[in-house]
């Protein structure tokens, strides 16, 4: 019965199971935007820190790997490495290192942040807080001298000069560093000194190795609105909340505030709105819950910036933001179509 | 009544079974605030050791004597004194290692873990097994504080017992000997007890069930 033509296929009849609709934003794709979207950080940040910021970036994502790796059941290993969610944690949480940390808290803190940020909740999406800042939370609480020393920004010439503390052994203090410099942030809080709004905006300051240039930041930051990745209203949220809180503040006393400017493009304000306040995962899910947590994360990182006593606030804002996303879910839930309020 | 299980059992059971830490999760006071060295972990381990074990006796010997009514107060009542003979003899023997662990040693009243066993074991048991429970118990307590109180020790001091483990250039974990380390340390450790108690139980259905299929391939053969 070779030749049955019922059993013959029929070149134009497409036989597929369900799901039939295939929905375009997979994981791994949303995860791809982020990476492009950070591609231009990361290309500041080897400019300006060197050979320090690759092998910080390079170590941080092993141990974001690593942690992954070993912690994940065997079968789902595949799948959970493949959607590169775990190497982005490791680049964001690589570039909230200060350019001369020892290469082996940078792995610790890589691995924290999975281990202790993700795989203990139960993997990707059942995380409460940013895993990223939770390593980088556990880095200051744990090292609290080695994270606070920053390295001066050098340019391309210097690229092979390495910060000396970068290859302390594992366990082992970094020698003091010759290198050392004080973030704008810290100028500005303990010695009342500004730095110039053109070297904050092209990132020729001292400071974390990712944060430091606003230019390049804003450059990602915008993809990623353009493509839709992140939701518009949190980065607004935090920038109008921060520049209008720090507009006041400015004006009751210019010597001692900021300008909103220097509070908008100082620090990891940026780097944080746009990359790590979005997180889907951390963040609320309703329009109305968005512009909460915006406003909230912009009015604290300038209540900690201006009255608390250390000189940078967007990882503890976004942080308790975070613990406050599952409540502003729950009140801002919208109104069944058809039922009142 | 357990009056066939031997006493080296209800011993035994304190240290992994029944851990007063892992599985019970009790204690916790102590547990999180006097860990942040071996030494101090030991010590308190020691006190509420001697109090478990005296309290246990006394409570059981005393149990035709105690009415329903207000054993709760009498217990505490026997636990206190205990607990006012410890604070008074380290305050002698060990004024250092009193004066870090302070108001927790008189809060050894409070512990939840003693009164529990008073109320769970010791009040319906005889005084043998009594003992021998609270020496399990308290010993199994012991080793959870003492493992809490050395990773925290290490990791935060770089240290065990004072005595240095690395070199002068180790740099210390500052987050471990203040109270999120406990916490931390705590939950991991819970975490670990866990996994590895799952572990063995999936290995004793394994090793269960391929006995019964064995035993059955010979019943069919």
């Amino acid at each position: 019965m070779k030749n049955d033509p019922l059993k013959k296929r029929d070149p134009n009849l497409l036989l597929q199971s369900a799901p039939l609709l295939r929905q375009e934003l997979t994981t791994p794709a949303a995860m791809k935007e982020v990476w492009i979207a950070l591609l231009p950080a990361t290309a500041a940040a080897l400019w300006f820190f060197g050979l320090s910021a690759l092998l910080i970036l390079i170590t941080s994502i092993s141990g974001a790997l690593l942690t992954e790796w070993v912690f994940t059941d065997k079968q789902k290993r595949r799948f959970a490495l493949s959607d590169t969610s775990a190497g982005l944690t490791g680049l964001l949480i690589g570039l909230t290192l200060p350019p001369g940390l020892p290469l082996w808290m940078a792995f610790l803190g890589g691995s924290v942040s999975i281990g202790l940020g993700k795989v203990i909740w139960g993997g990707l999406g059942t995380n409460i807080f940013n895993p990223a800042l939770l390593g980088r939370a556990f880095l200051l609480g744990t090292f609290p001298i080695a994270m606070t020393t920053w390295g001066a920004a050098g340019g391309p010439g210097e690229f092979f000069q390495l910060h000396s503390s970068n290859l302390a052994l594992p366990f082992m203090q970094a020698q003091v560093d010759s290198m050392s410099a004080a973030t704008p942030l810290g100028l500005m809080k303990f010695e009342q000194q500004g730095t110039a709004l053109w070297s904050l905006f092209m990132g020729n300051t001292a400071g974390s190795i990712g944060e430091t240039s606003a230019l390049f930041l804003l450059l990602g930051g915008v993809y990623l609105l353009l493509r839709r990745s992140i939701d518009w209203r949190i980065p607004t949220a935090i920038f109008l909340t921060a520049a209008v809180f720090s507009f006041i503040m400015f004006l009751t006393d210019g010597d001692k505030y900021p300008s909103p400017l220097f509070t908008l493009f100082s620090g990891g304000l940026l780097l944080g709105a746009f990359f790590m306040a979005t997180d889907p995962v951390t963040s609320p899910l309703t329009p109305k819950g968005c512009w909460i947590f915006g406003i909230g994360v912009g009015f604290l990182v300038v209540l900690i910036r201006l009255f608390g006593g250390l000189p940078e606030g967007m990882l503890y804002a976004i942080l308790l933001m975070n613990a406050a996303t599952p409540l502003i879910d729950r009140y801002t839930q919208p109104r069944i179509f058809g039922r009142q309020a | 009544m357990a009056t066939d299980v031997s006493a080296y059992e209800e011993m035994i059971k304190g240290l992994w079974r029944d851990n007063p830490v892992f599985v019970q999760v009790l204690g916790m006071c102590p547990m999180l605030a006097v860990t942040n060295s071996a030494i101090n972990a030991v010590v308190m381990g020691l006190a509420t050791f001697f109090v478990l074990v005296t309290s246990s006796f006394l409570v059981s010997s005393f149990k035709q004597w105690i009415p329903k009514q207000v054993r709760i107060s009498l217990y505490v009542i026997i636990i206190a004194t205990f607990v006012t003979v410890v604070d008074y003899s380290l305050l002698a023997m060990l004024p250092a290692i009193h004066k870090e662990l302070g108001a927790f040693i008189p809060l050894i009243v409070a512990n939840c873990m003693i009164l529990g066993r008073q109320e769970a074991f010791a009040s319906k048991h005889g005084v043998k097994y009594a003992v021998m429970d609270a020496v399990g118990m308290s010993a199994g307590f012991m080793i959870a504080l003492f493992s809490l109180g050395a990773v925290r020790e290490i990791l935060g001091v770089g240290a065990l017992f004072g005595v240095d483990l690395f070199s002068a250039n180790f740099e210390p974990w500052v987050i471990m000997i203040l109270p999120p380390g406990g916490f931390l340390t705590l939950g991991l450790l819970l975490l670990f007890f866990n996994w590895f108690t799952e572990r063995r139980r999936q290995f004793l259905i394994k090793v269960a069930d391929v006995d019964k299929i064995a035993v059955g391939v010979k019943d069919n053969g």
